[in-house]
């Protein structure tokens, strides 16, 4: 979409002659997301919109136990150092960051006590700062008061590569200051439309500075509020043992009016989604469940129990298969898909569009995901409703073996296609997960009928998703013709989303196999709509890039998009939880409440 | 029989050094990382992963680690988890009490079953009751407990709603309220692992009664006008207890970290869910000091069994 | 001649057996025995001839039929993704046959192997072989598993092919981690037997160690053996099941019975028949070879009169 299209919209918005909540729905259908449209009308004048908040209770307190369970459980309390979002979800029970994303797209302040906007002053034109103004009397669970040194001071510790943070990357690159008491300014060195990353969220909550200023660097490991968290939210620390309980009292001088209704929270860990599942759905011994990956089919039976339900949240969660477009059974110098290869089969486009044809994802929606999934072309994002102008899907095998037939591959003597010796043969791998391997064999009758032969593969979790260098498993390696999996959106920005695809990332022996572009696509456009997005400042006009390099990915069939996944949770019918597809479950957790 | 014991005990020191040296070159080996989670983590630069692998001494040669390792433990450090990073030797010891009270009992139920019917069904073979048992032991045995599982808690929770299945640590209230929920709690874990193992057990019990009921002596006891249960129990037993020992010496050390797949299903915050996860995560040192505790259980009860072969039957003789 | 008595007419009869024959004849008077061989020989022609009888396919996806309980067209009902169960147990039940026995083969034929030798010793090699028992017993599996599938898959898949490169690699891995009972169980039993009389006795006709083991020692300690091998059966075929939820075994999709019912668990109480049949059917596969193995001790026994 041209960039004048986009500003010509944002002006209708801005003057009301465009609904906003069109304008968000349309940039949906595009492949962006919504914190993106919200963040293009704030930087286009348009003032984020406060959702209306749904918390109805009028006092503090009396709302008895919350009992949660979380079949991962967290095994350590601060989030600096989560490796997932299951240890940001148990820090985020008593910490929290300045702002939080809501299900629309917009930010909802927390510790702050506004939204920086053009308006106030807080976001600056040229996109290189932002200010934030912090709420006034916050106090830590220990008495202190919450002041901007914690947040600089946050700031420090997780830059510092000796603290070695996870949460180095939000921090790096920018430059927090104090003005005064109660106000910071973050600086970025280039400009960032995206400017709601550092302390927004729950992986980016905040740690008290007086708690851990002693902690800093090599020492951040022994620090003993490490494990007895001491922060600013709803609920104080009572217990922890890592991998499975923790529990809170309620915080009697919570900053936010009315809040939280719970007493007590306990937030239980181990086992699987489906047992999960059982204790919120069936036997209610629990309120709450997370991320309950079922096949819908088992969910739909256990609500007839009555006792509770799913709900679902709208992300940017995409399953994919990705397209290897190197060859896994070559070696070069030691290497296999190396850059330096060409797959044999892939390398004929008309096979990679067939095999788009051969993923049924109605049926895949149909019987796996149920309600927890939307079938979708685009590789960013798109609900049904809004099918973009540019991708379609459709399956169809008639149409995909009357490709290959005009391609040159002809049924061999089993049934098999072949051409020029070459036998349409795939090694088709996941991780090891029900949903995922049900999807596996739905694909793989397709392409049987069609004439491909697939083999299957699936590799436990730990070793698929492992950074490590001499395991040929790796998704990273990549030693198969297609892989499936999810890369989560943590970052409701497309830009990580979109950048790992660049040339210059491809994953070789020589960086490790760290290199993000593991389908090792190497298409100069791509390049060129990325490398002209992160350099322009106009977000308008990025937008337009990142449209177009969604499409390019549909054009080459780079990646097959197998379901745009929704978060799923199970929730006991009385209670009445505040979910969003951008933010961590417990991100929320000061607006929930509970109603007979 | 004191000097056999002395020198097993001696001895026991450099076979355990041994077996942990190998149990660290299986785990360095082992594929996997530790901090695979950030992998796909786009906030995560390539570079922090590496840092922390350096950082953890992932990257130093095996022969270092391993003396890193044993020095730590032998001044009584037991290591740093990566994942939770928190002392192994705290983790533990919070999950130690959990073990003892399910899976313990699991083991006592086990043995508290397979000894009488195991005894009783070889006094009478092939009778109705000997058939009863022994088909139940083999249904018993082939079932996996993922499935036995599952099934009670379909039946026992969510039909009958009796009994929770989810296993909380920290129920509140004290004296006999908190020793009944206590109780309701533990009952389906303690029956779906007790089960299990009673089915095998039994079938050995009876096999190695059968195996000395029809010899000579007995019927010379009986002859002389023994009653049955005195035969039974100061005759046969005692020599027929030699492979219940050993069997027993082996599951002993299981309840340390063997019982996963149960914990797992009711959510028992055991040492066996702690093996698997850290096994998942790949947290090296966690794995490594339960499966060091692990083995220096199996060399002490595998001793006690050596030992109590001695008592059982005085003609082996122990050099 | 004075003191000649002549033969009883029937003593001059009486037919001499081959200890072969003699063993079969007592195996055959139990009843119980041969009529679990002969079921177990029933499964195995199911599951090696059954394909060609039933031809429907394993992997036929039929959304319309899914989660149905037994029917014509389904004797043994479908799964949740409209599979035919029957198929998928023909099929599988090669594999877990196959699997289950030769696991079994290899963890009781190790364990007797150690067991014997470490029994019969009396000085360093007893205490070596124990040290090695001991050190297997303490191994954590599932590293160790990771570690070797890691290290022989690909060398295994090229010399053997994919199927049987995992056949062999999952059949070393559970027979190989499960001989230690055995081999305590059999020591255990060797210490007591090697003391009694009768081993003496062997020993005074100037009987070599081997043969003490082996005619005598040997058929008298296999009560426990037998025992630790069926329960091995239905723990193999479990175990190959939790290797391939892992990952680690044979493809997702390939249907073993400890598959079935890995698959089933969650549908227990709206398709229990999905769950039912595989369980059924490791069920007989051990009973069939318990009694086998009572059978052919019983037989074996010489001081059992059958």
């Amino acid at each position: 979409m041209p960039d004048n299209e986009l500003r010509t919209m944002i002006d209708e918005v801005k003057d009301g002659r465009m609904d906003r909540r069109a304008f968000v729905a349309r940039m949906i259908g595009l492949g962006l997301t919504a914190p993106m449209a919200t963040q293009l009308l704030a930087i286009g004048g348009v003032a984020m919109a406060q959702s209306p908040s749904p918390y109805k209770p009028t006092k503090r307190g009396g709302g008895g136990a919350l009992k949660l369970l979380w079949w991962q459980g967290p095994t350590l309390l601060n989030p600096h150092f989560a490796t997932g979002t299951k240890d940001q979800d148990g820090s985020r029970l008593f910490y929290e960051p300045l702002a939080c994303w809501d299900a629309n797209g917009n930010l909802n302040p927390v510790l702050a006590s506004e939204i920086p906007s053009i308006q106030n002053g807080g976001l600056a034109a040229d996109a290189r700062s932002v200010t934030w103004k912090l709420k006034p009397g916050v106090k830590w669970h220990d008495g202190k008061p919450f002041t901007a040194d914690d947040v600089v001071f946050n700031w420090e510790y997780a830059k510092d590569p000796a603290t070695a943070a996870v949460t180095i990357g939000i921090y790096r690159d920018i430059t927090v200051e104090k003005v005064d008491d109660l106000t910071v300014r973050i600086l970025f060195n280039k400009p960032t439309p995206f400017w709601a990353d550092a302390f927004v969220g729950a992986a980016a909550s905040i740690i008290p500075r007086h708690l851990f200023a002693d902690y800093k660097g090599d020492k951040s490991r022994d620090a003993p509020t490490n494990l007895k968290p001491v922060g600013t939210g709803p609920y104080k620390f009572v217990e922890f043992k890592p991998g499975d309980l923790i529990r809170g009292e309620i915080n009697p001088d919570y900053h936010m009016p009315n809040r939280p209704y719970f007493d007590t929270l306990e937030m239980k860990g181990g086992g699987d989604a489906v047992s999960a599942a059982r204790a919120v759905i069936q036997t209610g011994e629990y309120d709450f469940a997370w991320n309950i990956q079922v096949e819908d089919e088992v969910l739909l039976r256990l609500e007839k129990g009555g006792k509770g339900k799913t709900i679902y949240a709208v992300g940017g969660d995409t399953e994919f298969i990705a397209l290897n477009f190197t060859d896994p059974n070559t070696e070069v110098d030691g290497e296999r898909s190396s850059i330096k290869t060409k797959h044999p089969i892939f390398s004929d486009a008309n096979v990679r569009k067939a095999l788009a044809l051969l993923v049924d994802r109605d049926a895949i929606k149909k019987v796996i995901y149920g309600r927890a999934g939307r079938t979708s072309a685009n590789f960013l994002n798109g609900p049904e409703k809004f099918v973009s102008k540019n991708t379609t899907w459709e399956f169809s095998i008639e149409k995909a073996a009357k490709l290959l037939d005009d391609a040159g591959w002809k049924p061999g003597a089993d049934g098999i296609r072949e051409k020029d010796g070459k036998k349409l043969k795939l090694l088709y791998q996941t991780s090891t997960n029900g949903p995922r391997q049900k999807t596996q064999a739905i694909v793989k009758q397709a392409c049987q009928k069609a004439g491909i032969d697939v083999e299957l593969k699936s590799v436990v979790a730990s070793v698929f998703f492992s950074s490590d260098v001499g395991n040929p498993d790796t998704y990273a390696h990549f030693y198969a013709d297609i892989e499936m999996f999810q890369i989560p959106m943590s970052q409701p920005d497309p830009a990580q989303h979109m950048r790992r695809y660049h040339s210059r990332y491809v994953a070789t022996k020589e960086n490790k196999w760290q290199g993000t572009n593991f389908p090792r696509y190497v298409n100069p456009d791509y390049d060129a709509a990325i490398d002209a997005a992160e350099a322009d400042v106009d977000p308008v006009k990025r937008a337009g890039f990142y449209i177009k390099a969604n499409d390019l990915l549909w054009q080459d069939t780079v990646f097959i998009p197998a379901m745009h996944r929704l978060k799923v949770e199970a929730c006991s019918n009385t209670l009445r939880p505040v979910i969003s597809g951008w933010a961590n479950e417990s991100d929320n957790l000061h607006d929930w409440y509970r109603e007979e | 029989m004191s000097q056999y014991i002395l020198r097993r005990l001696l001895i026991a020191v450099p076979s355990l050094l041994g077996i942990s040296l190998v149990l660290f070159i299986v785990l360095s080996l082992a594929p996997g990382d530790p901090f695979s989670e950030l992998a796909t983590n786009p906030n995560v630069p390539p570079e922090v992963r590496l840092a922390l692998r350096a950082k953890f001494g992932l990257d130093d040669p095996i022969y270092l680690r391993y003396l890193h390792w044993l020095v730590a433990m032998a001044q009584g450090d037991w290591g740093f988890s990566f994942v939770s990073r928190m002392n192994v030797d705290t983790l533990i010891l919070q999950r130690l009490p959990t073990t003892l009270y399910v899976i313990g009992s699991s083991q006592l139920l086990a043995l508290l079953i397979a000894i009488p019917v195991g005894v009783y069904a070889a006094t009478r073979p092939y009778s109705l009751f000997d058939q009863a048992a022994n088909t139940l032991a083999f249904i018993g045995f082939s079932l996996p407990t993922f499935f036995t599982g599952i099934l009670f808690i379909l039946v026992f929770s969510v039909k009958l709603d009796w009994l929770p299945f989810v296993y909380t640590t920290d129920i509140k209230g004290t004296g006999i309220a908190w020793l009944g929920e206590q109780i309701r709690q533990a009952i389906m874990p303690v029956m779906v692992l007790g089960l299990f193992q009673a089915a095998s057990m039994t079938r050995f019990v009876r096999s190695a009664m059968l195996d000395v009921i029809r010899l000579d002596y007995v019927t010379t006891a009986r002859s002389k006008g023994l009653g049955q249960t005195r035969v039974i129990v100061r005759h046969v037993m005692r020599n027929a207890m030699i492979p219940v020992v050993t069997l027993i010496a082996l599951q002993i050390p299981a309840v340390f970290g063997g019982a996963i797949v149960t914990e797992q299903i009711f959510r028992i915050p055991g040492i066996g869910s702690l093996l698997i996860s850290s096994i998942l995560s790949n947290d090296t040192p966690v794995v490594m000091a339960v499966t060091f505790v692990f083995a220096c259980l199996v060399v002490l009860f595998n001793l006690i069994a050596d030992v109590l072969y001695g008592w059982l039957d005085p003609r082996i003789s122990l050099r | 001649m004075a003191g000649l008595t002549l033969a009883s007419p029937s003593a001059e009869r009486r037919r001499t057996y081959s200890p072969w024959r003699e063993t079969w004849l007592r195996y055959r008077r139990h009843k119980l025995a041969v009529f679990s061989a002969v079921l177990l020989l029933v499964l195995v022609v199911a599951v090696v001839f059954g394909p060609f009888l039933w031809r429907v396919s394993i992997n036929d996806i039929d959304f319309n039929a899914r989660l149905e309980g037994p029917s014509l067209a389904h004797p043994f009902g479908t799964d949740d993704l409209g599979q035919d169960i029957l198929a998928r147990m023909i099929y599988g039940g090669r594999i877990s046959l196959a699997v289950g026995l030769a696991a079994m083969m290899v963890s009781v034929i190790v364990g007797t192997l150690i067991g014997a030798l470490a029994g019969m010793s009396r000085g360093a090699l007893g205490h070596a072989l124990m040290w090695l028992t001991d050190l297997f017993l303490s191994l954590p599996q599932l590293p160790l598993l990771l570690l070797l599938i890691y290290l022989f898959r690909d060398g295994l898949k090229a010399a053997f092919g994919p199927e049987g490169g995992i056949f062999i690699l999952i059949v070393a891995v559970i027979g190989g981690l499960r001989w230690m009972p055995v081999a305590r169980l059999v020591r255990a039993q060797f210490l007591s037997l090697r003391e009694k009389e009768f081993v003496e006795a062997a020993r005074a006709l100037g009987a070599s160690r081997a043969r003490q083991v082996i005619r005598h020692i040997l058929p008298n300690a296999l009560g426990p053996v037998i025992i630790a091998g069926t329960i091995d059966v239905a723990a193999a075929i479990i175990a190959e099941s939790t290797l391939s939820f892992l990952g680690l075994g044979f493809p997702p999709d390939t249907p073993t019975w400890g598959r079935l019912l890995y698959d089933a668990k969650d549908y227990l109480d709206i398709a229990a028949h999905w769950a039912l049949f595989p369980g059924a059917a490791i069920f007989l596969a051990v009973v069939a070879i318990n009694f086998i193995g009572d059978g052919l001790r019983d037989a074996l026994d010489a001081r059992r009169v059958i």
